[in-house]
């Protein structure tokens, strides 16, 4: 299969930070490769320098078989850029948004206006067209967005976190239309911060943290790589929360993660059952009440817990390990 | 051009000027659009020219004497040259907005003529400069503002008005895109405006300004510019003020022009 999408040690520096460090990565054509990261991981960055907005200090990288560097305006015809921002323009009707999209894609006028209905159309649009785009909900901006980035039919679609804000109804119908392209050939490169989403539409993965590429993958090797299952355990009382911790967590191949609002205590295991069975003797010794006590398989978030340096808030780590 | 999705091979189409300039009107189109939705902000950029003048009219002008000319005559060319001004200073706005908005990146990553995006805005700033400007000469007519030099000159001198307020968009879009932040655009942009337009001839002669000012007040392109545009309206010799004025414009233009794009190309929110 051909690489849509070539990136082979692509640095980016801003002042004193390292934004993209030696990032390598290639998505073949037709595949959605997500960019799954924390804030500040360089996801965005990456977008821009993919879509000629930034050029990047080293490193190689090629959009639909052209350099980034040496044929940008040629790669400009050939991509389709969402962004994370519904870059959509609130004065202009959403029909006029479209054809001034597909004007400067340089389509013929016929072209672009029959376009512009259709992607109206498609994107359930068609009562709204004429009306003003500030007089939009977030949903429907963000399709219109979509329809502009996909006005001139481009064989490469770049999308900034193309979901984040919506509620879950219009973020399953974009997923629904992304998979729809993806069908119809188009290569998709999106960023991310919801395991959900890149578990959902994504062949392959790639976790970037702080600037470089901390993993690669589809979401089962990668749980696969995570190993084993996580052992979770909810204590009735929240004060028994950190006792609890530190007596189970010689059993885990890496230090448990408490969730104090949810009482709840998770950790990597190598095994299962064997693990099961003595968390919940050494609890049941210690007179710990439990709300819940199991075993389950890794999630995307455990692996994007373990992978990367910036837990979610809501997450402490511990240094109760032996 | 085909309705299939393209697919990459062979040269891309190089970008004619047939292709470009129809991206400068497309974007034009759209800013007009988007005045036109802000009648608002029309309506703001006439009103402050209007208080100006009939403020000097009748409040201020009384009190001021201008050797050998009335001073409704002097004083109104140099209002139509703050119409235009003022009018530049939405450009910084807008494109301090764009940019916050994203629709720069949205532009950018598009095969569109860079200029184009430029272009588009300070065309469309400079007819709604226009529009204003057309306000008040009528306005001025009204208040007793007289042209007295051939039709010729005094269409060369509201050409020249023209020609001054549209390289000047070039330096708010400057402004615009170094800012970036559309309230710091708005406020940045009053001081060029200030600086060009009260250390000026526009209000009161320059001789009458206390010395460590009159280099500068008299040499600076407002001034210039203005004394030029009298010259034309008045009758009269305009050939060394006109072609320091054009020098200016062109000068400013030409300067302001490649400064914008290459910040237009860097541009990041």
């Amino acid at each position: 299969m051909n690489a849509e999408v070539e990136v082979e040690g692509v640095t980016k520096r801003f002042a004193d930070t390292l934004a993209l460090n030696e990032v390598s990565f290639t998505v073949g054509q037709g595949e959605v490769l997500a960019l799954l990261g924390p804030n500040g991981a360089g996801k965005t960055t990456l977008i821009r320098v993919l879509t000629t907005l930034l050029k990047a200090d080293s490193g190689r990288a090629r959009v639909a078989g052209l350099d980034v560097r040496e044929d940008a305006r040629a790669i400009r015809s050939l991509i389709g850029l969402a962004g994370q921002y519904a870059t959509v323009d609130e004065l202009l009707t959403g029909r006029e948004n479209l054809e001034l999209i597909g004007l400067l894609y340089h389509l013929d006028k016929a072209v672009y206006r029959r376009r512009a209905q259709d992607a109206l159309e498609r994107m359930s649009l068609t009562g709204a067209g004429d009306n003003l785009v500030k007089t939009y909900s977030g949903g429907m901006r963000r399709r219109l967005d979509l329809a502009a980035s996909l006005i001139a039919r481009p064989p490469v679609l770049f999308l900034d976190e193309p979901t984040a804000g919506l509620d879950p109804r219009t973020r399953n119908d974009l997923w629904q239309l992304v998979s729809e392209l993806v069908a119809e050939g188009t290569t998709v490169l999106l960023t991310t911060q919801y395991m959900e989403e890149a578990e959902h539409l994504a062949d392959s993965i790639t976790v970037l943290d702080a600037g470089r590429v901390a993993a690669e993958g589809t979401a089962d090797q990668l749980k696969d790589r995570l190993g084993g299952n996580v052992l979770e355990v909810r204590v009735t009382r929240r004060e028994d929360l950190e006792r609890a911790a530190s007596l189970i967590a010689g059993l885990g191949r890496d230090a448990p993660r408490l969730d104090p609002k949810e009482r709840r205590i998770g950790m990597p295991v190598q095994g299962g059952p064997r693990e099961l069975i003595a968390a919940g003797r050494a609890l049941d010794d210690s007179g710990i009440a439990l709300d819940e006590l199991g075993v389950r398989r890794p999630t995307l978030d455990d692996v994007f817990l373990a992978l990367t340096s910036s837990p979610p808030q809501a997450t402490v780590l511990t240094g109760a390990a032996e | 051009m085909t309705d299939l999705t393209t697919r990459p091979g062979g040269p891309p189409p190089q970008l004619s000027l047939r292709l470009a300039l129809r991206d400068v009107g497309g974007i034009t189109r759209r800013n007009l659009l988007r005045i036109i939705r802000t009648p608002q902000l029309l309506f703001m950029s006439v009103l402050q020219p209007t208080i100006i003048l009939l403020l000097f009219r009748y409040v201020l002008g009384g009190a001021i004497r201008v050797p050998g000319i009335d001073y409704v005559d002097f004083v109104v060319p140099g209002i139509f040259l703050e119409a235009v001004l003022i009018g530049g200073m939405t450009t910084a706005l807008a494109l301090a907005q764009d940019l916050q908005a994203g629709m720069i990146d949205r532009f950018r990553s598009l095969p569109m003529a860079r200029p184009a995006f430029l272009a588009g805005r300070t065309l469309a700033d400079l007819s709604r400069s226009i529009l204003a400007l057309g306000f008040l000469i009528g306005l001025g007519v009204l208040v007793g503002f007289r042209f007295h030099a051939s039709i010729g000159a005094c269409l060369g001198g509201v050409a020249l008005i023209i020609a001054f307020g549209y390289a000047m968009t070039w330096v708010y879009a400057a402004i615009g895109l170094t800012v970036k932040d559309p309230q710091t655009a708005q406020m940045a942009a009053i001081l060029p405006m200030f600086i060009l337009f009260f250390a000026s001839s526009a209000l009161v002669p320059v001789a009458t300004m206390p010395g460590w000012l009159q280099p500068f007040a008299r040499n600076q392109p407002a001034t210039v510019t203005i004394n030029a545009v009298r010259a034309l309206f008045e009758g009269g010799p305009v050939f060394h003020d006109l072609w320091q004025a054009l020098a200016w414009c062109a000068g400013i233009l030409a300067v302001f022009f490649v400064t914008s794009l290459s910040l237009y190309r860097r541009a990041t929110a």
